[in-house]
């Protein structure tokens, strides 16, 4: 079945659905590969290792799909995509949980004053931690509901910590990697696109604003 | 009247460089599978391949299993490296060694010694008797194994080459041969790969010139042909596959101390009291286990070697 460019712009809702589940399904593949390699010995000889590595770097990358839907919205003119932001960021934050409850079972072994230390003394732990801990009101606020009660303004203020989350998970990814820093750098980049994608545009809709609001007044100017 | 006399030699005749090295391969894995190891003549293909079973191995009694310990598989040892050269995951190395060639290969002994020489590997395997030591090996990034590493006591190879009296410190000089080794075209170090101890460290009993584990020769991706092993020390201490060793009066600069020096001392003994710049050195994970165990001093190897460092600070020499 072949499906004509132009109809992406403004698919059916099925199609909108099923884009969905299509995503949540891609978003499990990396625990599944977790949960059968693990007793099929796929993961080293360090497994534990390996799962923190897995799920931390499932998260990031989360977050980094999660924010480029915005952009590819415009740069593609489909609308709809803005549907699936919400999905792409509840599954980062599925993967953030992973991520601290194997730091916290396999690392820490629920040593809960130990895991208070740890946050305290190590900065890379601080800003993972952080990160995680800011994760929690954008979860908790994505009900439809609950956006209702908050309000459009309240809610969008709240969700912009994700773009603190973003650079504190690459802080925390730095500064954990003991010297190849090739994989922190390109998240680093990733982000840096998209965050600067939106100084750009909020830039010249800024611009935009003001020519509007006080016209040109020399005659034949360009606007 | 011109006779023409036919070449002694036909092009056909003449074996091909791929052929040759073909050749070359399969007496390797002909020997590694032991079918020809007792024939003669062929002496000098004993302990290059991969895979190698090496002969004439005694274990060292003084060096057993430690009590309470399990030994590693050998799969753990080959599967989860790090050697930089080779790229910086765990599993590049595996993946990215098996080029490596071993063969042949020599270590140049210079420096302040009175007998400079350069050996070849083959030299080195006879050097000394071989013997097997299982030590605890523990890395800087808190994981750690069981190995029954092969060699000999660094002391012999000293002894050999006569240290002047000026020579205060040993400094190791590892392979870096593009060709050879993809991690290198990223300046994640300082190529090549230096270690070093201090000269009373490398005279020690339990300082091993590694070139076998597990009964076998060292796999490439531990650092074959030769390689250092102080249990005592983050094993990013022992230098591999060894190309010179030198002899200085001054404490060298190495890789590690280069690339971080808050991060990495020129001791870097197993201190659980001193940690990472970025992470805690008490506890580690023993591979193969979920807990993780408390790091012991020295690695456990205190009775041994803490004599060496009284009335260091060791949180300002780490």
């Amino acid at each position: 079945m072949a499906i004509h460019l132009s109809s992406l712009r403004s698919p059916t809702q099925t199609f909108v659905q099923r884009t969905k589940w299509l995503l949540i399904l891609l978003g499990m593949l990396p625990l599944a590969r977790l949960a059968v390699g693990f007793p099929l010995s796929w993961l080293g000889a360090n497994p534990i290792e390996f799962i923190t590595r897995s799920t931390g770097t499932w998260t990031i990358a989360g977050i980094a799909i999660t924010l480029s839907i915005t952009p590819l919205r415009k740069l593609l003119n489909w609308p709809w995509l803005i549907r699936l932001r919400r999905t792409a960021g509840l599954l980062a934050f599925f993967y953030a949980c992973l991520h601290f409850t194997t730091y916290l079972w396999f690392d820490r072994f629920f040593d809960v004053d130990d895991v208070i230390k740890d946050i305290i003394k190590r900065p890379f732990i601080t800003v993972g931690f952080a990160a995680f801990v800011l994760l929690i009101p954008l979860a908790v606020t994505s009900k439809n509901s609950i956006i209702k009660k908050l309000g459009a303004r309240l809610w969008q203020r709240i969700h912009y910590l994700i773009y603190l989350i973003a650079v504190l998970a690459v802080i925390h990814y730095w500064w954990l990697v003991k010297k190849d820093i090739t994989q922190p750098v390109i998240y680093a980049s990733v982000f840096a696109v998209l965050l600067g994608l939106r100084v750009v545009w909020k830039m010249r809709s800024t611009r935009t604003r003001v020519k509007l609001a006080a016209p040109p007044v020399t005659k034949g100017s360009r606007s | 009247m011109l006779i023409r006399r036919p070449t002694d030699i036909l092009p056909s005749e003449i074996t091909s460089h791929s052929q040759y090295n073909a050749r070359r391969e399969w007496l390797k894995a002909a020997c590694s599978m032991g079918l020809i190891a007792g024939l003669p003549g062929l002496s000098a293909c004993e302990a290059q391949a991969q895979g190698a079973k090496l002969a004439g191995v005694k274990p060292n009694a003084t060096y057993g299993l430690p009590e309470g310990e399990k030994l590693n598989k050998f799969d753990e040892l080959k599967s989860y490296c790090n050697f930089y050269e080779f790229g910086t995951d765990k599993t590049d190395p595996p993946a990215n060694a098996k080029s490596l060639k071993t063969r042949p290969w020599t270590v140049a002994v210079e420096g302040e010694v009175l007998k400079p020489k350069v050996f070849d590997i083959d030299e080195l395997f006879k050097l000394a008797p071989l013997e097997e030591r299982i030590y605890r090996f523990r890395c800087v990034e808190a994981w750690s194994m069981v190995v029954p590493w092969i060699g000999f006591p660094l002391s012999a190879l000293i002894n050999a080459v006569q240290p002047k009296g000026n020579a205060k410190f040993v400094e190791f000089v590892t392979l870096a041969d593009k060709a050879q080794m993809p991690g290198l075209r990223a300046g994640v170090l300082d190529w090549p790969y230096t270690e070093g101890l201090r000269m009373d460290e490398a005279m020690h009993p339990l300082t091993l010139v590694t070139l076998g584990a597990f009964g076998e020769v060292l796999p490439n991706q531990n650092g074959a042909p030769i390689r250092m092993i102080m249990p005592w020390k983050y094993g990013f201490k022992g230098g591999k596959s060894i190309v010179k060793i030198r002899f200085v009066e001054k404490e060298p600069r190495t890789a590690w101390v280069k690339a971080g020096p808050s991060e990495y001392g020129f001791y870097s003994n197993v201190n659980p009291t001193v940690d990472h710049a970025r992470w805690s050195q008490a506890t580690e994970r023993r591979l193969g286990e979920f807990g993780k165990r408390k790091s012991l001093m020295f690695n456990g190897y205190t009775d041994q070697v803490a004599s060496m460092y009284t009335g260091m600070d060791l949180k300002k020499f780490f």
